[in-house]
């Protein structure tokens, strides 16, 4: 396959192939690490401490311990590991989903409830519906 | 011989599991979409099937991004409920087939499909979800489940296509079997949803309903449907569709579609459920 990729053009996406798991590995794998209690407790008591243990480099660090969501999959997170960081502060999916989409969530949550965000205008980046 | 008697498709979304666990599914939010899942439980226990095979993601639960098996398939004796992130999800122990399993695996690779073969793994709500879905709350399982796994998480999972066709040779392989049994199938995932970046929360009820209506009136049209169109028109995350095409190729050409359920929103999600029967079906 070659670059771009046609997916490229859905806006509002990051798509986790070859290029972001190349660069995603250790992100995605210290958030699988939460998985297990003990390392959940560990990460709650020392982020920072905790992190140092896996490879992430400087920009990924700084997202999670901002929990920078967006920023998580801009340096190569993938949406299924990145939510076990939410996990473990209590959050919900939808709690991320609206601060990724950067609305409150009352207002995120009101979206979903009359049907979710429309596909009109949010097919194509340069659809303006 | 053992026969495949009919196809349950589901959404697998985890709020649906958290719903169940914490007594919620009679709160106004819930409510709606609980009530559409009380006849898919009365048909399940009235067909009684001797046992299922569960089609699923796992969700970095059993398999992290150190080993990415496209297909793979679960032969334990039994399959405990994975962490994810909160616990594990307070359901029965997920009671496994060994012998038609194994016979699946052997048979599948024989035919081309080369699964991967897990004597060990935990499963999480991709499987367990659906079960609450279409079993409530039993202590325990009414029937032994296969898990069969189909990557979804890192792109490119398996093509619709290639999907279907593995649903055609499981349905080879089940027939093969030497043992009486009545063998339910379910795809589950989707439907459209999208969880993350800015995008998240989009949702395509047209899409959707074309999708179920396709399933009975020309499933293979929507074997041709590409990952980017899944992307685009039905969410990032509703690429879990594929899935859906490896219950429907083990089915019969022409089914009956039984029930059908839809409902926006399950969290982030348009949750479906549909059944299928064989024409067939003994």
């Amino acid at each position: 396959m070659s670059n771009p990729r046609d997916y490229d053009s859905i806006p509002g996406t990051y798509v986790y192939d070859a290029a972001r798991g190349r660069v995603g590995y250790p992100l995605n794998m210290f958030c699988m690490s939460l998985n297990k209690p003990e390392n959940r407790r560990r990460f709650k008591e020392d982020e920072a401490g905790y992190l140092d243990g896996f490879a992430l480099n400087a920009e990924q660090r700084r997202t999670v311990l901002e929990r920078d969501w967006l920023g998580m999959l801009r340096v190569g997170g993938n949406i299924y590991y990145t939510i076990k960081i939410a996990f473990c502060d209590g959050l919900t999916f939808q709690d991320v989903a609206g601060m990724m989409s950067g609305v409150p969530k009352e207002i995120y949550a009101q979206m979903m409830l009359a049907g979710g965000r429309s596909p009109e205008g949010n097919r194509y980046k340069d659809d303006h519906g | 011989m053992a026969k495949i008697v009919a196809g349950i498709a589901t959404s697998h979304v985890p709020a649906i599991g958290v719903a169940v666990d914490r007594g919620m599914t009679g709160t106004p939010y819930w409510e709606p979409l609980f009530k559409g899942y009380g006849p898919a439980r009365d048909w399940l226990a009235k067909l009684a099937p001797d046992v299922a095979i569960i089609v699923y993601n796992d969700h970095a639960s059993a398999f992290s991004l150190e080993i990415i098996p496209t297909f793979l398939i679960g032969v334990a004796d039994k399959f405990p409920i994975a962490d994810e992130g909160f616990g594990p999800r307070p359901v029965p122990v997920v009671i496994g087939h060994p012998a038609l399993a194994w016979h699946l695996a052997e048979s599948l690779i024989l035919d081309e499909f080369d699964m991967t073969i897990a004597n060990e793994m935990p499963v999480d709500h991709g499987l367990t979800v659906p079960l609450s879905v279409t079993c409530g709350q039993p202590a325990a399982w009414p029937f032994p489940v296969i898990p069969l796994c189909v990557n979804v998480v890192q792109y490119p999972p398996p093509t619709g296509a290639r999907c279907f066709k593995l649903g055609m040779a499981i349905r080879r392989a089940v027939e093969k079997f030497d043992r009486d049994l009545r063998v339910v199938i379910y795809g589950t995932g989707g439907m459209s949803h999208q969880l993350q970046g800015e995008r998240a929360g989009f949702i395509n009820r047209q899409f959707d309903t074309a999708f179920l209506d396709g399933m009975t009136q020309d499933p293979l049209a929507l074997t041709k449907i590409t990952h980017t169109e899944y992307m685009r028109e039905a969410g990032s995350e509703g690429i879990e569709m594929v899935m859906w095409h490896v219950m429907r190729g083990a089915l019969d050409q022409h089914v009956a579609e039984v029930y059908r359920h839809y409902h926006v929103p399950a969290s982030n999600t348009a949750a479906g459920l549909m059944i299928l029967e064989n024409r067939s079906r003994a």
